[in-house]
This record gives structure tokens, C-alpha cells and sequence, in this order.
């Protein structure tokens, strides 16, 4: 394994590993509750708890999970967590809990938190992973909140809420439905493509002018 | 006990909402298996087999067990679902070597399937019975297949034509399911 510094660990899930935009990770939970930006911070306010906890909680056992059993290991930790995060905002922020519904047991099943364990804490100290799993929770934070600014202005006039445009503005509500997640998910990359080619084209430029 | 009539409850997880195009789960195959039509639909088909014994196996608990334990919710359906693909993999690899082959990596990675974790706890908050679970289950995995098999015959045909450099991978693929979504959004006055 390549070593990293604790502030590449930390740096490296919130832009360059993103695990939404990059490594296309979680997808559910990014796609289907990102129709405002109220539900984006709440989803990802209880998947930020459940990683950091898991990490920390994994990190630290490690020693005593035997190497056969431990994806069935990791799965019991972070359904442990889903069930307080569950339980804590079914009981502080009981509106929000209505709206997200069974997404939030669905973060057993979010792939970017099983993946962290194996691929992380699995290996590295209690620090360096709480590290790594509050870089990634905030890349995780940063791409729901992104989609879900889209799609509320788009979709309803509105951020957070308040009223943007005025009255005459006529809401795309195709942006707040299903649909309009796929394609907000798909122009965001193509944006993302985008630049990263002009890049190239630049470095590739200047690699010739300058031999 | 909620009172749906069974046909309402099929034709609603099977087009209406369906599990991949309406409410997002089940994703990762999706995107995964879904570059040609013959790999898509054995995995719709061995989806379709999981989720009818997870809604199985979800009543069970539900009627039995969780009754008194609510709180245990979320992980022993985790654990059940585990060991449910647990089980069918041992079980295609002794009665069909040929089958287990075909299937591959796909068979395990269906315990991270947000679809079938998600038709279990679907199932409970709606409060089905045991013949509208089957019916819930039935489904959804012939929606799911419907989508994979769509998404699959869009994407063979579009390998031949000429895409901007920009646009291939994901990026293309979430364009094409958000149309199909678009599409699938007509069958809303259905029910």
C-alpha cells in the first residue's frame, strides 16, 4: 500500500475520490432524496454520523475480527449505527424522518460506507480513519447538496426554501421528480468531462510549445 | 394490514414505481451489468428469485419474531438477507455449475443490492401480507428485469454510434435513464 500523509487521507474523499461524482458510490441515497436541499443535509448529516462511527468503531477492533467473517462484521457495525441514526432523528427531527422514509435503513446498504471499512479502516489507525471517514462524508455532503441546489431551484424556484424568482418563474418539475435526478447526475458529469478534457488539451498545449 | 388488491400492488412495483427508474434502488447492477441484453436479463431473473424468498423470509420475521423487538429491525433483515445469498450461492453451485459460472461476481454482491434490502423494508412499512408481499416481490423483480433489459438493448445499440468523447460512460448512461424514467413516468395514470 502507497504511503499517504493524514491530510492526503482527509483531502482525498471530499474532491479527488469524491465518492459520488468520482467513484460512483451510494447512488441510491444521492439520487433519490436530493429533490430539496433540506433532505440532501439530512441524509447525509445521518450518513456522516454512521461513517465516522463505523471507522472509528472498526479501526479500533480490528484485532479481533477474524479475517473470514469480516464483511459480515463490518455490515453488523453499520447496521448498529443506521438503527441510532434512525432512532435519533425519528426522535429530533421527526418531519425530516417522515420525508426520507425507509432511505435512511437503506444506508446499510450504501456501498461508499462498506467500502470505506474494507478499503480503509480495515488497515489503518483509529486517527487516520476517523480522518478518512470525515473527508469522505464531507465529499459525500458536497455532492448531495450540490444536487439537491439544482434541482430545488430548478424544480420549484426555491433554495432552501425561500423564494428565488418570484412569482412569474415557471418550475421545471421534471428536475424533482425521478427523471430529473438522472439527468442532473448525468449533466454534472458530462460537466466534469468536460473539463477534465480541456485540461488535457491545455497540458498537452503547453507540453509542446515548451520542449 | 393494508388492503391493496394484489393487481394494484403488481402493476404498481412493476412499471408505475418501478425499483430502478422511479425510486432508485438496486443502481449498482444497473450500471454495472447492463452493457449486454443476455448478462441483464440473468440478472433480472436471478434478482427475481432473491426477492420473492427475502419477502419470504421478511413476513416470517415480521409476523413471528419483530413484533416485540421492532428496534431489531433494520439488522436482522440485514443478517437475513446475507445469508439468504449466502445460501442460494451454495445452493446454484451444487445443482447448476453452469448457471454459478454465468453469474459470476454479480451472485454475492446482491447482499449490497439496495433492492433487495429495500423490497424487505417496503414490505413492513406498508404493512403486506404474505400473498402481497409475493405479489410485491414478483413485481419488482420483473420490473427491475424490464429496466436492466431496456437500459441493456439502449446501450448495444448506441456502442456503434458516435458519441462526443465527453459523454461516454456514466455520464451517457445516466442521460439514457433519466429519458427511460421520462417514459416510464407515462404509466403514472395507470392505477
Amino acid at each position: 500500500m502507497r504511503k499517504t500523509t493524514p491530510s492526503q487521507d482527509f483531502i482525498r474523499g471530499i474532491w479527488n475520490e469524491n465518492p459520488v461524482l468520482i467513484q460512483m458510490l451510494g447512488l441510491c441515497p444521492a439520487l433519490a432524496v436530493t429533490n430539496s436541499v433540506k433532505n440532501a443535509l439530512a441524509m447525509s448529516a445521518a450518513t456522516f454520523f454512521v461513517i465516522c462511527c463505523s471507522s472509528v468503531l472498526v479501526s479500533s477492533c480490528k484485532r479481533f475480527i477474524p479475517n473470514e467473517v469480516r464483511i459480515s462484521a463490518y455490515i453488523l457495525v453499520i447496521a448498529t449505527f443506521v438503527t441510532l441514526a434512525d432512532m435519533l432523528l425519528q426522535a429530533y427531527a421527526p418531519v425530516q424522518h417522515k420525508e426520507l422514509g425507509a432511505f435512511i435503513a437503506l444506508i446499510v446498504v450504501n456501498c461508499m460506507i462498506l467500502g470505506r471499512q474494507e478499503a480503509f479502516s480495515a488497515k489503518n489507525n483509529v486517527y487516520r480513519s476517523l480522518l478518512d471517514a470525515i473527508g469522505t462524508g464531507i465529499g459525500f455532503t458536497i455532492a448531495l447538496v450540490m444536487m439537491g441546489g439544482f434541482r430545488e431551484i430548478l424544480g420549484t424556484g426555491s433554495f432552501l426554501e425561500y423564494s428565488l424568482f418570484g412569482a412569474n418563474f415557471e418550475p421545471w418539475v421534471i428536475m424533482v421528480l425521478p427523471a430529473g435526478g438522472f439527468l442532473t447526475l448525468g449533466f454534472i458529469l458530462l460537466a466534469m468531462g468536460f473539463v477534465e478534457q480541456r485540461k488535457k488539451t491545455k497540458t498537452t498545449l503547453t507540453a509542446e510549445q515548451s520542449p | 394490514m393494508n388492503d391493496q388488491t394484489l393487481f394494484s400492488i403488481f402493476f404498481s412495483a412493476m412499471v408505475v414505481n418501478n425499483f430502478t427508474l422511479a425510486m432508485f434502488l438496486g443502481l449498482c447492477p444497473f450500471m454495472g451489468v447492463s452493457a449486454r441484453v443476455e448478462t441483464a436479463l440473468r440478472m433480472g431473473l436471478a434478482n427475481i428469485f432473491v426477492l420473492v424468498l427475502t419477502s419470504l423470509s421478511a413476513w416470517v420475521l415480521n409476523t413471528f419474531i419483530l413484533e416485540s423487538v421492532p428496534y431489531l429491525r433494520i439488522i436482522s433483515f440485514i443478517i437475513v438477507v446475507a445469508s439468504l445469498v449466502q445460501i442460494v450461492e451454495m445452493a446454484v453451485k451444487k445443482l447448476s455449475p453452469t448457471l454459478f459460472r454465468q453469474l459470476g461476481i454479480f451472485l454475492p454482491l446482491m447482499t449490497t443490492n439496495c433492492a433487495i434490502f429495500g423490497l424487505a423494508i417496503f414490505q413492513t412499512n406498508r404493512g403486506y401480507g404474505f400473498f402481497q408481499g409475493l405479489t410485491f416481490a414478483v413485481g419488482a423483480g420483473l420490473g427491475l428485469t424490464l429496466a436492466l433489459v431496456l437500459m441493456a438493448s439502449i446501450r448495444e445499440s448506441v456502442e456503434f454510434s458516435d458519441v462526443p468523447e465527453i459523454a461516454k460512460g456514466t455520464g451517457l448512461v445516466l442521460i439514457i435513464a433519466g429519458t427511460l424514467s421520462m417514459a416510464f413516468m407515462g404509466f403514472a395514470g395507470l392505477l
